[in-house]
C-alpha cells in the first residue's frame, strides 16, 4: 500500500513509505488501545489514538486522496467499536476531513519538527472535535458544547501525546 | 506507482465521501417524530417539486375541462337530466310501492286480529262519475261475496257501505256523503246517534239532547245499532260542539281518510257482526238502543 517513495519536486517535502502492512497494524492497533486503555485508565479517555494515527499518516503521506481515505476508514472502525449509540459515520465524517486536511498541510509544511506536530495535533483536535459536534447539533439534534476546559485539556494532552506516538511511529518508515 | 490524483481530485473525492457518509447517517438516524432522517430530508426534498407539480397539472386539468374539453357536456348534461328523470320516477314508483305496501300490511294486519269476522280486500279502482255522491269503485263484485249494503272499512275506521254489486265490481257509498250514515256512539259516555254525511270532509253527529256532555276529542265508534257495521268499530272524532235546538251540532272528522282511499275491506256479511274490542273503557257502560235515534240514517 505504500511502496512509493518519491521526493515531490514542487515543495521539496518528502513523502514518507512505510513498511509493508504499517498503517493498518498501527490503526488497528490505535483502535485496540482506544477500546482497552479506558477500561484500566479513566484518564485514557481523553486521548484519541485512531486520530492520533489518521494526523499522523496523513501528514507523512502528504496526499490528499489517501489521507481523507485512511481517515474514513479510520473513522468508520472507531463508529463501529463505539456502541449502537453511535452512529456509523460521526467519527467517519470527522477523521475523512481530518485526513484530508492533515494530508494537504503536510504536503505544505514541515512537519517533522516536534513542535510544529504538538501545534497541528492540538488544532486538528480541536477541529475534530468541532466537526464531531456540528454533525451532532445539525444531524442528530443533540446539543453539544462547542469547546469547554476539559476539551481543552485533551487538546494538549493529546498534542503532547502524539509528538511521542509520531516518534514511534516514524520507526515504521522506510528509510 | 500509483498515480497521484491532482488537488482537485482530491476535493471531489473528500466532497462524495463526505456525502456519502451523511447519507449513511442519515439512513440510520432516526427522529422520534419525523422518522429516519433520510426520509426527512427526501421527503423535504422532493415534496416542493411534488407540489409545484400537482398544482401545475391541477391547473391544466381545470383549465382543459372548463374550457377545451366542453364538446360532450350538452350531450352528457341532457343524458344526465333524462337519467334523472328516469330516476325520479323510478323513485316515486318505489315510494308508491313501499307505501302500498304498509297499507296492505296493515289491512293484512287488522284481517289477522279480528280472523272470526269474513272480509275480503277490495282495491279501489275509481270514483264516483260526479260531484252529486261521493262514492268509489271496488275491483271486487259478486262473484267475490260482495252484496249490496255490506260495510266497507279500513283498518283506521268506517269507510261507508256497498250500494250496488255487480260481477266483478262494486260501488261503495262513502260515509261522507249526504245519503250516508252509520248507527254510532261516543266512546267515553256511550251516548248513541247516527253520524251522517253532508257532502263534505267532516260528518255530523245527529240527535244528542243539548243535556249531554261532549267533549272536543272524544272518539266515535260504531254502534252495531244499524245492523250493517260490528261495534267499536272507529268512526271519526269530534271536532267541535255548539248548541243547538233540539240537539247539539257535533261534527266529527272520519277516522279512515275518505280522500285517499286505494284499498279497503268488504265485511261479507249481512248480519250483526261482532268485533273484538280492544280499547274498551273499563268504564264503559253497555251501548243500548237510544229512543228516538232513527235507524233509517244509518241504513239509506
Amino acid at each position: 500500500m505504500n511502496d512509493a517513495f518519491d521526493i515531490r519536486g514542487e515543495s521539496h517535502i518528502e513523502v514518507h513509505k512505510f513498511r509493508a502492512g504499517a498503517i493498518i497494524i498501527a490503526t488497528l492497533l490505535a483502535l485496540v488501545i482506544q477500546a482497552s486503555f479506558p477500561v484500566h485508565f479513566a484518564r485514557a479517555a481523553l486521548l484519541d489514538f485512531p486520530l492520533l494515527v489518521t494526523i499522523y499518516f496523513g501528514l507523512s503521506r502528504r496526499n490528499p486522496s489517501t489521507g481523507l481515505l485512511l481517515g474514513m476508514f479510520i473513522g468508520l472502525l472507531q463508529d463501529s467499536l463505539s456502541g449502537p449509540t453511535v452512529p456509523l459515520g460521526l467519527y467517519g465524517i470527522a477523521k475523512t476531513i481530518i485526513g484530508y486536511l492533515a494530508s494537504s498541510i503536510g504536503a505544505r509544511l514541515d512537519t517533522e519538527h516536534p513542535a510544529a506536530r504538538f501545534a497541528l495535533t492540538a488544532a486538528f483536535f480541536v477541529a475534530h472535535q468541532g466537526l464531531i459536534v456540528l454533525t451532532r447539533r445539525i444531524l442528530l439534534a443533540q446539543p453539544e458544547p462547542w469547546f469547554n476546559m476539559q476539551l481543552f485539556l485533551a487538546a494538549l494532552v493529546n498534542a503532547v501525546v502524539a509528538v511521542f506516538v509520531f516518534l514511534l511511529l516514524d520507526r515504521l518508515r522506510k528509510n | 506507482m500509483v498515480a497521484i490524483p491532482s488537488r482537485h481530485k482530491s476535493l471531489v473525492l473528500l466532497a462524495g465521501v463526505i456525502i456519502l457518509q451523511v447519507l449513511m447517517l442519515a439512513v440510520q438516524i432516526k427522529r422520534d417524530s419525523e422518522g429516519r432522517l433520510i426520509r426527512v430530508w427526501t421527503v423535504g426534498a422532493v415534496s416542493p417539486f411534488e407540489r409545484a407539480g400537482s398544482s401545475g397539472f391541477g391547473w391544466f386539468r381545470t383549465t382543459w375541462r372548463h374550457y377545451f374539453a366542453l364538446q360532450n357536456t350538452t350531450r352528457e348534461n341532457e343524458e344526465i337530466r333524462r337519467e334523472n328523470d328516469a330516476l325520479k320516477l323510478q323513485i316515486a314508483q318505489l315510494q308508491g310501492k313501499a307505501a302500498e305496501a304498509d297499507r296492505l300490511a296493515a289491512l293484512l294486519n287488522f284481517r289477522q286480529s279480528h280472523g272470526d269476522v269474513p272480509m275480503i280486500a277490495a282495491r279501489v279502482i275509481g270514483t264516483g262519475a260526479g260531484t252529486a255522491s261521493l262514492m268509489v269503485q271496488l275491483d271486487r263484485g259478486e262473484r267475490d261475496g260482495i252484496r249490496k249494503n255490506m260495510g266497507v272499512i279500513t283498518p283506521d275506521g268506517v269507510v261507508g257501505k256497498v250500494v250496488e254489486s255487480y260481477p266483478h265490481a262494486s260501488q261503495v257509498l262513502l260515509l261522507t256523503d249526504k245519503e250516508s250514515g252509520v248507527g254510532a256512539m261516543l266512546a267515553d259516555s256511550r251516548i248513541q246517534g247516527p253520524v251522517g254525511g253532508q257532502g263534505e270532509p267532516f260528518l255530523v253527529m245527529k240527535y244528542v239532547p243539548n243535556d249531554d256532555e261532549v267533549n272536543p276529542g272524544e272518539r266515535v265508534i260504531t254502534s252495531g245499532m244499524d245492523r250493517i257495521f260490528p261495534r267499536d268499530l272507529p268512526v271519526g272524532t269530534v271536532t267541535e260542539i255548539k248548541p243547538g235546538n233540539p240537539f247539539k251540532q257535533i261534527r266529527v272528522k272520519p277516522a279512515a281518510n275518505l280522500e285517499r282511499l286505494e284499498e279497503v275491506l268488504v265485511l261479507l256479511s249481512l248480519h250483526p257482526l261482532e268485533m273484538k274490542n280492544e280499547e274498551r273503557p273499563a268504564n264503559a257502560q253497555p251501548s243500548a238502543p237510544v229512543a228516538g235515534s232513527p235507524p233509517p240514517a244509518a241504513r239509506r
